[in-house]
């Protein structure tokens, strides 16, 4: 029996100290009628060999195609020793760490997944991760509104993934929020700063602000964060991970935001632990003696995002994580499980979860979310996947994603009658537009081993042959070339 | 020591980066970052030996008997997941063309149709990411078909006292106020309170059978007549269906929607917190609100290799489903979860799946035995246990002052993981314990003797037993400290 230990003498034994003529007399208490619970549709069972086989098989169909598709799944190099150690079964067969003595090692993993997570974004607390990153911006927007109290009114750009807004809508309707889109301006591709204004004055609990957005275009952070703070509205900074690397941090934006706060528990600029790490330069007035201690002033309120380009791979769309990160002023409004530094009875550090009255096993009803498991396994590989590369490494991938995205924008607008949507700066996506349609181009390369991008006509009929285009710092610069000479064989 | 403690300033793992840090020339100054993130920089090996020993730091189902009780702590076979990380399997981007994924989906087809034998439902769709959020899918199904019908008054949802937390949790965010009704002193739904909640604003009722406490409903007929004539749907919580697995559709037991925990029932592993999987499956009436993306089937257009027609699949979106209840998660749900599952129902096939119920039951059922045998009283002698039973610790506290919890943490000691501890709040120093299937009777057997040695020395020597771990890496926790003085992220000294 597979997975089923027992011999005959064993269920004998069993039955005999339970009482019981057989295993079917264990059910008397379920009423007849109803034990009619033969599977007729599932198939035989399989051996360990022949499923095996199927499984190749199934695989082996699916072989990979040159992939120049990002749009919220990225496609990174993971170092080998992350998922050998996230296989580990006392990671991979753990569960949630209920009994925090016998359960240091998922915890110690977590609390410093939350304190990487939180420098990267630049918030003061982070959770132990949440679905994904779409699920997650709804989580954003729920607590949002909790936290705000007296508005249901959430603006949600056109420059959001059009995937996320779906998902939002589906979670939060129910709770009676309204989300409304604000328009992007089509010279830069990013937030259409007029049409936002006609929002200002009104009762505004969020305004969500992607970057890079949708299209790979830079958002000016700064002045949207302002803008939601003047509105007395909180910033729900949406973010790719990997680009904060890079990127000015959320925890900072706004017109205030280069400057350290001495006083903030996250600000580790003041002393990185590492010295001064090459590539981070201190801009004018760092350091200078300006008290940001009011937290309503600046900063993204709350950072959420997908953690996908952390060291998870691809796999069809999942299992990803979405993380949060936010003030501290907020933790009790954060859903999800959080751990916390203690000390045991000798006073030794430990870990363990913490702020579980926000949780849906204590406050049931009331609780800040229904979300109970997460997504550890994932967690885990991005707390190694960042230990791995380190700052250093993670700013190289950024920059090479980003240069690599760049040369081809270059390359393919050498192509007849191809241009670059959008002048905005962008990170590693960018959009191109063709003399053809989306559609028909996209199947001419895929006839060449080419995944050309991700079709943006359904999704965005105003943009007439728009294609969205990654690069990753896994493709060389034959690869890009192989994506320039399919696409002009496809427009020939 | 963290991880962070073991950095070392310009140490870095050349192999793993590119080699050289391209320009960002084009990206404004404005937007760009000036502090470095608190990230390590430590060697390869450095990290590979930190992270290596923080595992050892965990008990496992790999390791360690786990009794957690509505967790369904069974063995994780492991060519699910080596078959679910085929280097293929694991590069496919999620917006690639249907055409470039036919064996991905296939194998979500199938265990589609496998989990609509299993639960006797019409649909089945595999995109929630959790049993919670499962639970959401299927609340909001219910609403969706009540406002389908413009029936606005239902605005409640009926949960028994003994429901997970989430039950009650989602019926919030799903916009519905929450009714809770009490269990007799059987440990089934109380009828004739349940009678007394339900009426025109009765949307649905949440129940979980076997319920928590461990017993199979015995009215769920008498139950379902009562939701259905007050015009209410029933929502099945899939948490406990490996008691059931092979012996009762829940479909036949007359629920409208169900949702399943594949991280449970499919022993699809637990992560340290997740990704699990909540499948949901629908009766005929709610099939037009299913999330999506659904996998469906056609004949091929192309005649297969091996001659004769083989089949296309592809995913069903909003234009196929126009009354959905919409997408939850990005891309399909937690994909890579769900290839584990399906591997795991191939092996078992109709005959395994079958035994699943059968002997998490017996073990269940023999356990419970024994421990009544070794002094210990259970929440409900007088009935059979399904897969998990519950042991109150009141007496035994009463008389020596050791806990529910105290013997939870001697437990832990001796090698095995605690059951759920105070879970469901309805009896009184609660131990909810789940063996399921996969353990053999040796197994058993020493837990009840590391649990007849705990109750001996609660009676020679309490204090001991109340101060109990002494073998883990560290002591009892100070958990008011850590909600009182919060340190949720490392700060360099």
């Amino acid at each position: 029996m597979p997975f089923i230990p027992h011999s005959d003498a064993d269920i004998r034994d069993m039955l005999a100290s339970i009482g019981a003529a057989n295993i079917d007399a264990l059910f008397e208490e379920i009423p007849p009628a109803l034990r009619s619970g033969k599977l007729t549709r599932v198939p035989a069972g399989m051996n360990e060999m022949q499923v095996s086989r199927l499984m190749s098989e199934r695989a082996a169909q699916d072989a990979p195609l040159l992939n120049f598709i990002g749009a919220g799944a990225y496609e990174h190099h993971i170092p080998a020793a992350v998922w050998q150690i996230v296989t580990r079964g006392e990671f991979y067969t753990a569960y949630t760490p209920y009994q925090a003595e016998a359960s240091q090692g998922t915890l110690q993993v977590l609390y410093e997944y939350q304190t990487m997570m939180a420098s990267l974004t630049g918030m003061d607390v982070s959770n132990a991760s949440l679905y994904d990153g779409a699920s997650g911006l709804a989580e954003a927007i729920l607590m949002a509104v909790r936290a705000h109290k007296s508005s249901r009114k959430v603006l949600l750009p056109a420059t959001v993934s059009p995937i996320y807004r779906s998902v939002v809508h589906s979670i939060v309707k129910l709770q009676d929020i309204e989300l409304v889109e604000v328009p992007f301006d089509a010279t830069s591709g990013t937030v259409d700063m007029q049409a936002l204004q006609q929002h200002a004055g009104g009762d505004l609990a969020a305004l969500v602000i992607p970057q890079p957005n949708f299209f790979g275009a830079l958002e000016d952070v700064d002045a949207l964060t302002d803008w939601a703070h003047a509105q007395s509205a909180l910033a729900i900074g949406l973010v790719n991970p990997l680009t904060l690397a890079l990127l000015k941090a959320p925890g900072h934006w706004g017109s205030r935001s280069p400057l350290p706060n001495p006083d903030k528990t996250t600000s580790h600029s003041t002393k990185p632990a590492s010295g001064q790490v090459a590539g981070y330069l201190p801009q004018a007035g760092e350091g200078a003696n300006v008290s940001l201690r009011d937290s309503k002033t600046y900063g993204a309120d709350i950072a959420v995002g997908d953690g996908q380009p952390l060291g998870a791979p691809l796999s069809s769309g999942g299992p990803y994580f979405g993380f949060m990160c936010c003030k501290q002023a907020l933790v009790r409004q954060m859903p999800g499980r959080i751990i916390g530094r203690t000390v045991d009875l000798e006073g030794k550090p430990g870990f363990t979860l913490t702020l579980q009255a926000r949780e849906q096993h204590i406050r049931r009803a009331k609780a800040t979310s229904n979300i109970c498991s997460n997504q550890g396994l994932m967690v885990t590989a991005a707390t190694i996947h960042m230990a791995l590369l380190g700052v250093d490494g993670l700013r190289r991938v950024a920059a090479t994603s980003h240069a690599n995205t760049a040369a081809l924008a270059v390359q393919a607008g050498g192509v007849h009658g191809v241009k670059r949507l959008f002048g905005a700066p962008h990170f590693h996506e960018v959009v191109l537009h063709l003399p053809k349609s989306s559609a028909e181009v996209l199947a001419k390369m895929q006839a060449r081993g080419v995944l050309g991008g991700y079709d943006l006509q359904p999704h965005y009929p105003q943009l007439g042959h728009a294609l969205l285009v990654c690069s990753t710092e896994t493709k060389t610069a034959e690869d890009l070339q192989r994506y320039v000479d399919a696409l002009r064989h496809a427009l020939s | 020591m963290l991880i962070f403690e073991r950095s070392h300033p310009g140490r870095r793992n050349a192999a793993q980066a590119p080699a050289h840090i391209a320009e960002i020339g084009s990206i404004p100054a404005h937007l760009l970052r000036t502090e470095a993130p608190l990230l390590p920089e430590a060697s390869e090996m450095d990290v590979v030996r930190h992270y290596t020993r923080l595992s050892q730091k965990n008990y496992s189902i790999d390791t360690n008997f786990y009794p957690l009780g509505s967790c369904t702590m069974k063995y994780n076979p492991r060519a699910c997941n080596s078959l679910a990380m085929l280097p293929n399997f694991l590069a496919r981007h999620p917006l690639a063309p249907d055409s470039t994924g036919q064996g991905f989906l296939a194998c979500l087809y199938d265990l589609q149709e496998i989990l609509k034998d299993v639960t006797g439902m019409a649909g089945v769709s595999l995109t929630p990411m959790a049993g919670a959020q499962g639970e959401f899918a299927g609340i909001a199904m219910i609403r969706a078909y009540h406002d389908s019908r413009k029936d606005k008054a239902r605005t409640e949802i009926i949960v028994p006292d003994a429901a997970h937390g989430t039950n009650p949790a989602t019926a919030t965010m799903c916009g519905y106020t929450v009714k809770e009704i009490p269990s007799d002193a059987n440990g089934d739904v109380d009828l004739a309170a349940l009678r007394a909640a339900v009426g025109p604003q009765t949307a649905g009722l949440m129940l979980t059978n076997p319920s928590t406490l461990g017993v199979f409903e015995k009215c769920i007929v008498d139950i379902k007549n009562i939701v259905h004539d007050a015009g209410g749907l029933l929502y099945y919580d899939g948490a406990n269906l490996n008691a059931i697995l092979g012996k009762v559709k829940p479909g036949d037991m007359g629920f409208d929607v169900i949702h399943m925990n594949l991280h449970k029932t499919f022993s699809t592993p637990h992560g340290g917190g997740g990704p699990g999987a909540g499948a949901v499956g629908v009766s005929k009436r709610l099939a037009p609100f299913m999330p999506i993306p659904l996998v469906d089937k056609s004949p091929s257009p192309q005649p297969s290799p091996a001659g004769g027609r083989g089949s296309s699949y592809r995913w069903l979106t909003e234009e196929d489903l126009p009354q959905s209840i919409g997408r939850l998660s990005g891309f399909m749900g937690n994909a890579g979860v769900l290839l584990r599952a399906y591997v795991y129902a191939r092996m078992l096939g109709a005959e395994g799946m079958h035994r699943v119920a059968d002997f998490a039951t017996l073990n269940a059922n023999y356990l419970m035995a024994e421990l009544q045998k070794a002094g210990y009283s259970v929440a409900f002698p007088q009935r059979r246990a399904s897969h998990e039973f519950i042991v109150s610790a009141k007496e035994l506290k009463d008389a020596t002052g050791v806990s529910a919890m105290d013997i939870a943490k001697r437990l832990l000691d001796k090698g095995f993981h605690a059951p759920t501890t105070y879970f469901p709040m309805l009896v009184a120093e609660c131990l909810l314990i789940e063996p399921t299937e996969t353990e053999s009777k040796e197994v058993l057997d020493s837990f009840v003797a590391a649990m007849k040695e705990i109750r001996e020395e609660a009676f020679r020597d309490a204090p001991m037993v109340k101060g109990a771990p002494y073998s883990l890496p560290v002591r009892r926790l100070d958990d008011v400290k850590a909600a009182r003085e919060l340190d949720l992220t490392w700060r360099p000294a």
